[in-house]
């Protein structure tokens, strides 16, 4: 099928195209010219290329009463996904080829997007024997991690970064040293004084960001940071890249949108713990400057749903993590754009070519015989965060009943229409 | 009499002064009931009261117990150790059917802070907070507010040292937001290891030398240290913390020769008061039990009764 997308703002920060143009989707393939079956009107729209997600848990396998492949694919398709990074905490961990072709077969299979995974840098995400990296690769994993949990031991973090090299596959690092982060629950600051609630401090992350920095220079490894939260972590990762370490970073919408102040606003609700806290309007600060100067590669969702059985209890035992990846686009164009805070340009490249050039994929771009992966988002379209009508399986997130403004509206994944909200 | 604005009492940082006041007012004529022969009166005759302890209390459960049965109500208490809850009962199932049995008011202590900001989302009956985790304990503010201005004559103007383990207290946190709502000056003292960061915000004075907490201050009120904080390594030996942040006859003389000395139990004696002062003509550490059965009337009353006389 040939689809013309007609008359919209093409923003392909890639090629540092912003400008009204048509694009034509070919098959699998982004054309140059052909005669369309079906002609879209996008005027008064932007065209992007097709949103990839760096960090999505897709639950699947082990805890698909909170998501599973089908559901996640298809909340991603909704706000405007064609390309999703899963996570390998599930059950069992994904840490071997067998389960990493497990998974992707279940996206061919059930999912209507783009999934890829990564394979867990230690067996069974215990922090102590390096997992096959070697088959996993094989098998087609895009990267490695224990995300959900730090890799404790610095030696085994050298030796993923050395071993990973050989395939140039990036090692993405959850930063926390739990032995400051402790019991904590929230950002170690005033609002963690006046609640009582136990505090994270910030260099619970900066100190194993400075560790893994240093771990990748000494092994030219390629080093990814996962949801980055405080200032001191993209000063450390500023200073890095300018001295040629090989390090991309991600943050998340809600730690550019939400302070730790919303603990105390949203009056204790469990939809605003999570792992790393939300921190101070200064760490917000830094990491949107992060993104403006290139420090930070990314905005990923760290889309983690819960079920409310997990969630509707004491915040000390509710599970941390909130699902976004329908809520992103509204969020960063509304909160940020819209405010002047963070350019479209810098906002669309940190969702398309941003995280293509993390994982080394051939996406994120609409270049002419590119895949055929686009978004096309209403930049006025005013909704209201509804999580009842989520296409996700869990509805566990703080901008409940949130005014948004911006909304993916036709989301095309491999040529597929995955998306069509223009009805 | 007035009656309450809020539904619920969660924590002082939510209450005005003028509801502060109302309750203090409210509970000089409920002390006077705990005083005479008959201390019963039938004004929440035929009201529930429940009392939800998730944590071991002695005082605070029998101060709301006797509050209520001060004043006919029916009382019930529950400790979770011989509940639903050990068979894996959540907290908003246990108190939805509390609340199914006619229960007209939940007081509920529980080791989690922002716990009773839950089950007030959960219940439809008004919520009392009997302490949540770290976060607050408003009955106990309000009975040393009580305390204070029964004895001072005034909360305005007054110098008040909190001494002790300010970090873990919630029992700080709402004497530091009651005070200071209604027009003391507070400083805090304890060693660095158990003062939250960024509680001079909180509009205190923060210090780590309790000798210059304890200068000129018209009361000082002298936490419980829990002991097990030993262990995590915020302080190296229960010698070491008595010695230098204790408070004992000598560090206490620093104070106005008037001064008041409050401590809301239960005491570790010779950790962080000495028997010496906690037993003196100072001390109002009895006191404030028999106070706060007081406040704890006038807190179901405005919540349940308010408008018939007492």
């Amino acid at each position: 099928m040939k689809l013309l997308i007609r008359g919209g703002r093409v923003i392909d920060p890639g090629r540092a195209v912003d400008q009204v143009m048509d694009v034509l989707v070919d098959g699998e393939r982004i054309a140059k010219d052909g005669t369309p079956d079906r002609v879209v009107d996008a005027r008064g729209m932007l065209v992007v290329p097709g949103l990839i997600d760096l960090h999505t848990h897709m639950r699947e396998p082990g805890f698909e009463y909170k998501e599973d492949i089908a559901s996640g694919t298809r909340a991603a398709a909704r706000g405007g996904y064609t390309t999703v990074l899963a996570m390998a905490n599930t059950q069992p961990v994904i840490d071997n080829r067998a389960s990493v072709e497990w998974v992707l077969n279940a996206g061919r299979e059930r999912g209507v997007i783009r999934l890829l995974t990564v394979g867990a840098v230690s067996k069974g995400q215990k922090g102590e024997e390096l997992a096959e990296l070697g088959d996993m690769v094989e098998g087609g994993a895009a990267a490695f991690s224990d995300d959900g949990h730090p890799v404790a031991s610095g030696e085994l973090m050298r030796c993923a970064l050395l071993y990973a090299r050989m395939w140039d596959k990036p090692v993405i690092a959850h930063c926390e040293d739990r032995s400051l982060a402790g019991e904590g629950l929230m950002n170690l600051g005033y609002w963690s004084t006046v609640l009582g609630l136990r505090g994270i401090p910030w260099v619970a992350e900066t100190a194993m960001v400075a560790r893994d920095l240093q771990l990748a220079e000494l092994t030219g490894g390629r080093l990814h940071l996962a949801h980055l939260s405080c200032a001191r972590s993209v000063e450390l990762v500023r200073e890095a890249k300018a001295r040629g370490v090989r390090v991309t970073a991600e943050v998340t919408p809600h730690h550019l949108v939400l302070t730790d102040e919303a603990v105390d606003t949203c009056r204790f609700d469990t939809d605003t713990r999570m792992n790393p806290p939300l921190r101070s309007p200064a760490d917000v600060e830094s990491l949107l400057e992060g993104l403006r100067d290139g420090a930070i590669d990314a905005i990923a969702t760290d889309h983690a749903p819960h079920h409310l059985d997990d969630k509707d209890v004491e915040y000390a035992y509710a599970l941390p993590g909130i699902v976004g990846l329908e809520t992103t686009v509204g969020l960063i164009l509304s909160r940020l754009v819209d405010t002047g805070r963070l350019s479209l340009e810098t906002a669309i490249r940190a969702l398309t070519a941003g995280p293509a050039r993390v994982l080394g994929l051939d996406q994120g771009t609409l270049a002419p015989g590119s895949p055929a992966d686009v978004t096309v988002i209403d930049p006025a379209r005013e909704w209201i965060v509804d999580p009842s009508r989520f296409a996700s399986k869990s509805r566990n997130t703080p901008f409940k009943g949130w005014q948004l403004r911006g909304q993916a509206t036709l989301t095309i994944a491999a040529g597929k229409v995955v998306h069509d909200g223009i009805a | 009499m007035g009656r309450l604005k809020s539904h619920d009492v969660l924590g002082l940082r939510e209450m005005t002064p003028e509801e502060m006041t109302l309750i203090l007012d409210t509970a000089e004529s409920m002390k006077e009931i705990i005083g005479r022969e008959i201390k019963k009166v039938p004004t929440l005759r035929g009201r529930t009261v429940v009392t939800l302890f998730y944590e071991p209390s002695t005082r605070t459960r029998t101060s709301f117990e006797l509050a209520g049965k001060y004043m006919s109500a029916d009382t019930v208490n529950i400790a979770t150790a011989t509940s639903a809850v050990v068979k894996g009962e959540t907290l908003k199932d246990t108190a939805r059917t509390l609340e199914m049995m006619g229960t007209d008011v939940l007081i509920m202590r529980h080791p989690v802070s922002g716990s009773c900001h839950l089950l007030a989302r959960v219940v439809d009956c008004p919520v009392v907070n009997a302490g949540d985790g770290m976060h607050e304990h408003p009955s106990q503010g309000l009975l040393d507010l009580f305390t204070i201005r029964q004895k001072k004559g005034r909360i305005a103007g007054l110098r008040v040292a909190i001494v002790g383990d300010i970090q873990h207290s919630r029992v700080a946190r709402s004497n530091i937001w009651g005070l200071t709502r209604l027009g003391a000056q507070v400083t805090v003292a304890g060693p660095s290891t158990l003062l939250p960061p960024q509680a001079e915000a909180m509009g205190v004075k923060v210090t780590s030398r309790v000798d210059e907490a304890l200068e000129g201050a018209d009361v000082v009120n002298v936490l419980r240290l829990q002991l097990e904080r030993q262990k995590g390594g915020l302080f190296p030996s229960i010698r070491e913390y008595s010695r230098a942040f204790g408070v004992n006859r000598e560090r206490l003389s620093r104070a106005r020769p008037d001064v008041l000395l409050m401590h809301p139990g239960p005491m570790n004696r010779g950790v962080e008061i000495s028997s010496e002062v906690a037993d003196s003509a100072h001390s109002s550490i009895e006191e404030q039990v028999t106070n706060g059965v007081a406040v704890r009337m006038a807190i179901l009353y405005l919540l349940l009764g308010g408008g018939e006389a007492a």
